[in-house]
C-alpha cells in the first residue's frame, strides 16, 4: 500500500529518459464500455491510497488522463496514507469526494455510519469482470456499495542469506537467534494480528482477555526487534539491514527486484487478507461521473495497467486470465487452491476494543525502552 | 502612553486578524478538544488518563534536555570563535551552518537512517577496517544525535548574534583590570551572552521535545516520545480529544520550563 521511497527512486530513474521523449500514454485504445461526454467540463474528486494507481509516472498508462480524454471529465486526484487518515478527513466533511478506495473493515465502518451511497450497477457494465470469489464479501454482502479494486495478503519476507532453512511460521519473528534482524509493523492492528495468529485467536476478537494475551506475546518480542516500520521496510529489506519482516505480498515482489536473496512465505498459522474497494460517499457531488469512472477502472486495459503498476493481486478476471500480464499466475499473488493460506479479514472492531488495544499498544511501546 | 492614531491602529489590524485566525482560534480548539469527549460533553478523563504517559513525558524531556545541553556545549565555543573572526570568515562560517537547513528535515533524517543502518555507511567503513559493526539505529543515542544534528543551527545563530555584539573594548578593559582568560569568560562574556544562550536553548529544546519524525525514523519505532503519542492519536487512533490534551499539557510544561529558565537568566548576580 505504501512504497513511497522506492517509487520516488523509481520515478526519478524513469523521468530521466522520459524527459527527452516526453511521452506519457494517456489514452486507451479500445474501451469495452460506453462512455458519454455528457458530463464534460465537470470535476471528479478521487481519493485513493498513495502510489495506488497507474498515473503515468513510469511511462505507463495515465489512467486519469485517459478517463479525461474519453469523457471530458476532469479528475482531481488526491491521496491518503491510511484508512484512518482518510476516515478522519471525510468525517470532518471539510471536503467532498466522489470516489473513495478504502479497505474492507473501513468500508464496513462507513456503511454502518451511513456515509456511503449505493452504486448504480446498471451503469457499471464492466462489473462482470470481477471474479466471483470477490463478490458478496462480508463488508458488503449484497454488492451494494463497493467494487473491488485490489486484493492482498500479508506474508513473511526473509533474507535467505541470513535465515537458515525455510521458515513456515510467524514464530521466527520471536527467535532470539535473529535478534536485531527482525522488523514488524508500526501500527497496532497489523502487529497484533501476527501475535493473534500465533496464539490461534480470532483477529477481530471482542474479548479483552484475548488482546491482553496478544499484548503479552508482543512484549516478549520487544528484545529481538530491530524496528517497527511501515515504508522503511523497503529500504531495510532491500539493503540487507534486516532479515525478517512481515509485509504485503505485492510489495515483496517490488523488494525482490532489488534484493534477489529475499524469499516469501505465507505462514501456516494463517494471515490477514484485505480487499480495497471503490465506493462513493454520501455527500458526493458528481455521482454520474463517478459511475463512469468506476466502470472505467474495470476496463481490461486500465485494470491491467493498474495491476502491473501496483503489483497487488487483481480481482479483475480480464487481468488474471490474460497471459500477457507479467504477473500472470504468479504463485505468490495468486496461490493455487492447495497453496492458499488460511486467511482472516479485518473487521470493524467496536470502539471500546479499539481504544483498549490502542492503550495496550502504548504499553508495549513503553515496555520497549 | 500617547494614544494611537486611527491610522496606526489600522496598520496593526492585519496582524491581529492573522494572530486570531492562526494562533488564538487553533489554541481555543485544542483546549476545547482536551476537555471534551467524543460527543462534545465536558470531561476531565483525557487529562486524567495522561498519567499513563508519565514515562513518555519524562523520556521526551530527558532526551530534549540532553540534546540541548550537547548543542550548547558545541555551539558556545563555535559561536565565540566565529564572532572573533574577520567579516569574510564569519560569512563563510554562517553559510556553512545554514547550508544543511536548505534541505528538508525529513530528507536529512532519512539520509541519516542510511548512514546509521546496520549495513549503513558507517558500519561499511568500520568493516573495511576489520572492526565490529556498531548498533546505532534504533538506540536513544541515534535519536538524540538526530535532534542535535537537525537543531544545532538554532543554538549557534542566537549565541553568535549576541557574541558578535560584545564590544572588543569591553574585553580589553577586563584585561587591563587584570582579568585572566577564565575570569574574562566568567565575568564578561558569559553574562553578556546569556540572552543568546537562553533563546538558543529554547529554540533547540522546544522542537526536540515535541519531535516525532526523528524518533520514528532513527529510533526505529522502538522509542516513543510525546510527539509520537500525539501523532498516533491524531493519525491512527482518531482520538482528537486525547491528542489535544497531550498537546495542551506539553505546551503548559514547556511554558513553565521556559519561565523558570528565564527567571534564572534574569538573575544576573547568580551567574557572576
Amino acid at each position: 500500500m505504501k512504497k513511497f521511497f522506492t517509487v520516488c527512486l523509481a520515478a526519478m530513474l524513469a523521468v530521466m529518459p522520459l524527459a527527452s521523449c516526453g511521452s506519457v500514454n494517456s489514452e486507451i485504445t479500445s474501451p469495452v464500455g460506453t462512455y458519454t461526454t455528457e458530463y464534460a467540463g465537470t470535476t471528479l474528486n478521487v481519493f485513493n491510497w498513495g502510489e495506488y494507481m497507474s498515473i503515468g509516472s513510469e511511462g505507463s498508462l495515465d489512467v486519469n488522463a485517459a478517463f479525461e480524454a474519453l469523457t471530458g471529465i476532469k479528475v482531481n486526484y488526491m491521496n491518503f496514507e491510511s484508512n484512518e487518515a482518510m476516515y478522519a478527513k471525510i468525517k470532518s466533511e471539510a471536503v467532498s469526494y466522489d470516489i473513495l478506495i478504502p479497505s474492507d473493515y473501513m468500508i464496513a465502518r462507513l456503511i454502518s455510519e451511513d456515509m456511503l451511497q449505493p452504486l448504480d450497477f446498471s451503469k457499471i457494465d464492466n462489473y462482470h469482470y470481477i471474479a466471483d470469489q470477490y463478490k458478496n464479501l462480508y463488508f458488503d454482502p449484497d454488492n451494494t456499495y463497493s467494487v473491488p479494486y485490489n486484493v492482498g495478503m500479508v506474508g513473511l519476507i526473509y533474507d535467505t542469506s541470513v535465515v537458515e532453512g525455510t521458515p513456515d511460521s510467524w514464530s521466527i519473528m520471536w527467535d532470539a537467534k535473529y535478534t536485531d534482524n527482525i522488523l514488524t509493523f508500526n501500527n497496532p492492528r497489523d502487529a497484533f494480528a501476527i501475535a493473534q495468529f500465533l496464539l490461534g485467536q480470532d483477529i477481530n476478537s471482542e474479548n479483552k482477555a484475548d488482546w491482553d494475551k496478544a499484548a503479552e506475546k508482543l512484549k516478549e518480542q520487544n528484545p529481538v526487534l530491530q524496528a517497527r516500520v511501515m515504508d522503511e521496510v523497503f529500504n531495510k529489506m532491500e539493503a540487507g539491514n534486516a532479515a525478517i519482516a512481515p509485509y504485503y505480498a505485492g510489495d515483496y515482489l517490488t523488494m525482490a527486484e532489488t534484493n534477489p536473496d529475499l524469499a516469501f512465505v505465507y505462514p501456516k498459522e494463517g494471515t490477514n487478507i484485505f480487499v480495497d474497494s471503490v465506493c462513493v460517499p454520501k455527500n458526493a457531488q458528481n455521482y454520474d461521473a463517478a459511475m463512469l469512472y468506476i466502470n472505467f477502472l474495470l476496463e481490461p486495459e486500465v485494470a491491467l495497467a493498474n495491476a502491473e503498476y501496483i503489483c497487488y493481486a487483481s480481482p479483475n478476471t480480464s487481468v488474471t486470465e490474460n497471459p500477457d500480464y507479467y504477473l500472470y499466475q504468479n504463485e505468490i499473488l495468486y496461490p493455487t487452491a492447495e497453496n492458499m493460506p488460511k486467511t482472516q479479514y479485518f473487521h470493524d472492531i467496536s470502539p471500546e476494543i479499539r481504544s483498549y488495544y490502542e492503550k495496550l499498544w502504548e504499553e508495549i511501546l513503553l515496555a520497549d525502552e | 502612553m500617547k494614544k494611537k492614531s486611527l491610522l496606526q491602529q489600522a496598520a496593526g489590524a492585519p496582524y491581529i486578524v492573522w494572530a486570531a485566525l492562526f494562533i488564538i482560534i487553533p489554541l481555543v480548539i485544542v483546549v476545547y478538544y482536551a476537555f471534551t469527549d467524543k460527543t462534545g460533553a465536558f470531561t476531565m478523563d483525557n487529562i486524567v488518563s495522561l498519567a499513563d504517559y508519565k514515562e513518555t513525558f519524562l523520556i521526551s524531556f530527558e532526551y530534549a534536555f540532553i540534546a540541548s545541553l550537547i548543542c550548547l556545549a558545541i555551539a558556545y565555543p563555535f559561536a565565540y570563535i566565529m564572532s572573533r573572526r574577520g567579516q569574510a570568515a564569519q560569512r563563510i562560517m554562517m553559510m556553512l551552518v545554514m547550508l544543511p537547513m536548505w534541505m528538508n528535515l525529513l530528507i536529512r533524517t532519512y539520509s541519516w537512517m542510511n548512514i546509521l543502518e546496520k549495513n549503513g555507511i558507517i558500519n561499511n567503513i568500520l568493516a573495511d577496517f576489520g572492526m565490529e559493526p556498531l548498533k546505532m539505529i534504533g538506540t536513544p543515542g541515534a535519536v538524540i544525535f538526530g535532534m542535535i544534528y537537525n537543531y544545532i543551527p538554532y543554538m549557534i545563530i542566537p549565541i553568535y548574534n549576541v557574541m558578535s555584539k560584545i564590544e572588543p573594548s569591553l574585553l580589553e578593559a577586563a584585561e587591563d583590570l587584570g582579568s585572566g582568560a577564565l575570569s574574562k569568560l566568567r565575568r564578561v562574556i558569559l553574562p553578556l551572552s546569556m540572552p543568546g544562550v537562553i533563546s538558543g536553548f529554547t529554540m533547540v529544546f522546544v522542537p526536540s521535545v515535541s519531535t516525532f519524525y526523528i524518533s520514528q525514523k532513527l529510533g526505529g519505532g522502538k522509542i516513543m516520545l510525546i510527539g509520537d503519542a500525539i501523532e498516533r492519536q491524531m493519525q491512527t487512533s482518531y482520538n482528537y480529544n486525547l491528542g489535544a490534551s497531550l498537546s495542551l499539557v506539553l505546551m503548559v510544561v514547556i511554558l513553565v520550563s521556559m519561565v523558570i529558565l528565564n527567571r534564572f537568566a534574569g538573575d544576573d548576580d547568580l551567574l557572576i
